[in-house]
């Protein structure tokens, strides 16, 4: 059925199509309308059976997640940023663990300095973390990843993180076809969990391992992952096959037959991204663009093979490895390797800072003269301004606090020590 | 099923939800150390208290965190000398003042059932545990395990240290429904609390040449103050 329907609420309602039997969450923005619109669908009683549980923190989300799923029960939780940090351990044991729990992350910037708006910083935080990362372009694909994201966990025994680009995509009315009920429940089996809490057979779950052993869970893990490799576009192809939706799972690719330039991303700027290389090809630029749709497990290959034909390749990023630069830019330099192929990496959006078509489009022009990393649309005056501060006076003050002063969004209480 | 440190509770609250979602009746029993329940997982019991999940969790309290060699817990009571509490300074050993009563923050929550209990009485814990098996909702059970290792103390006074921690009245021993004392055990000889801190190393620095007098005092008034606290009698038998 297609929908007029916000982006949270059209995941609440796919999550509920899978049948969970246990939903806990905390809520955190921009995550809060995918657990509200779920609380409601387990309330009416819509959605038998399952439990709602309203857990006081992430950490027991995700620890009510593990014991549920230990215990047989398909299980769902979602969260963001901050949410996603309070959580770590046990996200890191959910995955050690090989329990297939699904979670959504609304991604969105962490603090310090705080801030509730979007970019990647979260779930890239976690992506050594054992767990498969899909990231969704649009609220189709979103609703579509996370049906697919029950599947792929049980098929793999591993947890999914399906990453959905926070406000701009949660909050965000689209036009959604919504599978129905009967066309998942065909897609979608009932949970046989390959390890399960049950007093009629007893196993332990979670004995300490130690250095005779460690290693060898560690690479099954990523073994497990190897196989989501193929397990991914098996999946997608199935789910296509049902609803018409044909994505290749791993990757996605526009325009790139003849391009000389690439941009890869990740999630909803792939759009932005799509109407600029539309425009720049009218002016003559062979340009398109590389959407890495599962990145853990990494497709090496299939981004080696996408972007073989190109000269230059920009990594557009919505987080920072502060320090070094680029994350994904890395996992794509791997996949090129050999060839000869320049690798750029161009920092975006941190924060929620918009990403204009406009700036895309300058980048994309100049890519020969980009440095190696580049912070798109930075405002360099703000930083000359801090950096002077810092060196006139020991005592300058909070760096947050500085620039918002000087981009006037507060007062100036402190206005008397401050050169100006 | 082993998850972490600081969050049976929540793990506990994932099975059990798991075990209502599939129409099941089976039980779920959550175990942790002082450290596990007082400190690092308190938020998770909490939770797990206020939605009165149907959970048993008991918490195994030796004052100490004894895995990692011995440091000081939430639970570590006063003057006791553990690694993070070291007996040097003016007031050697842990500080007065602070830490944790759990079975009375348990009982905040009011919850159907709370009690505690020691090693040195398996009956009297084995009926707590039956009685708890037999109440649905949140229950809590709060055990005094003796740590010869951490507490300085000879491994064959492990009954004996419970016992008399218990008859001190340093430890009470009671039960509470829906966050009221309905039972304690009485005391059958009460003792001194020197009788049960002279045998530990823990508080060695207690009694040296000169005796910690004071301290000493400080610890007895506690002990006093649990008797009136729970009308704890002390009974012939
Ligand atoms: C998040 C985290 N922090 C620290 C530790 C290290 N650690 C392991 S056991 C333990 C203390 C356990 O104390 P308690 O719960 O009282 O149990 P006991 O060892 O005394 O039986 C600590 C601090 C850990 N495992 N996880
Ligand atoms: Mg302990």
């Amino acid at each position: 059925m297609r929908k007029q329907i916000e982006g949270s609420a059209a995941v609440a309602q796919a999550v509920a199509l899978a049948r969970p039997e246990v939903i806990c969450a905390y809520p955190i923005s921009p995550q809060t309308h995918i657990v509200e619109a779920l609380s409601a669908i387990v309330k009416s009683g819509d959605l038998q059976p399952c439990e709602f549980v309203n857990v006081e923190s992430e950490f027991a989300a995700m620890s009510v997640a593990i014991g549920a799923s230990a215990a047989g029960a398909r299980a769902y939780t979602a969260t963001a940023s901050q949410g996603l940090l309070f959580m770590v351990e046990a996200v890191y044991n959910a995955s050690g663990l090989g329990l297939p729990i699904v979670m959504t992350v609304a991604n969105r910037a962490i603090g310090a300095p705080i801030n509730i708006w979007n970019d990647h910083s979260d779930s890239m935080s976690q992506r050594d973390s054992g767990w498969i990362q899909l990231y969704a372009e649009d609220n189709q694909e979103a609703v579509d990843l996370h049906i697919q994201a029950f599947k792929l966990a049980e098929t793999v025994s591993l947890p999914v993180m399906v990453c959905m680009d926070g406000f701009i995509l949660t909050h965000a009315v689209e036009e959604v076809e919504m599978p129905d009920q009967a066309t998942v429940d065909a897609f979608l089996p009932a949970f046989e969990p390959r390890q399960v809490l049950d007093p009629a057979e007893p196993v332990s779950i979670g004995a300490m391992v130690g250095p005779e052993a460690f290693m060898e869970v560690r690479y099954l893990a990523h073994r497990r992952q190897m196989e989501a490799l193929e397990v991914i576009p098996a999946i997608a192809a199935e789910y296509g096959a049902v609803t018409g939706r044909v994505r290749d799972g791993l990757i996605s690719r526009y325009r790139l037959d003849d391009a000389e330039i690439v941009v890869v991303a990740l999630g909803s700027v792939i759009g932005t991204l799509q109407d600029t290389v539309d425009a720049l090809r009218e002016q003559g630029v062979l340009v398109g663009v590389l959407g890495i749709t599962s990145f853990r497990p990494f497709p090496l290959e299939s981004v080696r093979d996408a972007l073989a034909g190109a000269r230059s390749v920009v990594v557009l990023e919505k987080a920072l490895a502060v320090g070094i630069g680029g994350i994904v830019a890395n996992n794509v330099r791997t996949a090129v390797a050999g060839l000869a192929i320049d690798v750029r990496t161009v920092i975006a959006g941190l924060g929620g800072r918009p990403i204009l078509g406009e700036s895309l489009a300058e980048m994309i022009r100049g890519v020969d003269d980009l440095d190696e990393l580049t912070f798109l649309d930075l405002r360099t005056e703000l930083v000359e301004r801090e950096l002077q501060r810092n060196r006139a006076t020991r005592r300058s003050g909070p760096t947050a606090e500085n620039l918002l002063r000087d981009v006037g969004a507060v007062g100036d209480p402190l206005s008397v020590r401050m050169p100006r | 099923m082993h998850s972490l440190f600081g969050n049976a509770a929540a793990v506990a609250t994932g099975v059990f939800a798991a075990m209502r979602a599939k129409g099941r009746d089976t039980r779920v029993v959550a175990q942790a150390g002082d450290g596990g329940t007082v400190d690092i997982g308190l938020g998770p019991l909490s939770g797990m208290f206020e939605r009165n999940d149907d959970v048993l969790f008991i918490c195994y309290d030796n004052e100490a965190y004894m895995n990692t060699g011995v440091q000081r817990s939430g639970a570590t009571p006063p003057a006791a000398r553990t690694a993070t509490t070291q007996a040097v300074g003016e007031h050697p050993g842990n500080v007065f003042g602070q830490g944790k009563d759990l079975p009375r923050i348990a009982m905040a929550h009011e919850i159907p059932y709370v009690a505690t209990a020691t090693v040195a009485d398996l009956r009297d814990l084995e009926a707590k545990v039956e009685k708890a098996m037999a109440i649905r909702g949140a229950r809590y059970i709060h055990v005094l395990v003796p740590c010869p290792l951490g507490w300085g103390s000879a491994s064959k006074d492990t009954i004996l240290l419970a016992r008399l921690a218990q008859q001190s009245g340093l430890f009470p021993v009671f039960e509470a429904e829906f966050g009221e004392v309905t039972a304690v055990l009485p005391i059958r000889r009460r003792v001194p609390v020197t009788e049960y801190l002279q045998p530990q190393k823990r508080y060695a620095h207690l009694f040296g040449q000169t005796p910690d007098t004071e301290t000493i005092e400080r610890i007895q008034a506690q002990a006093d103050r649990n008797l009136s606290r729970y009308h704890i009698d002390e009974v012939e038998i």
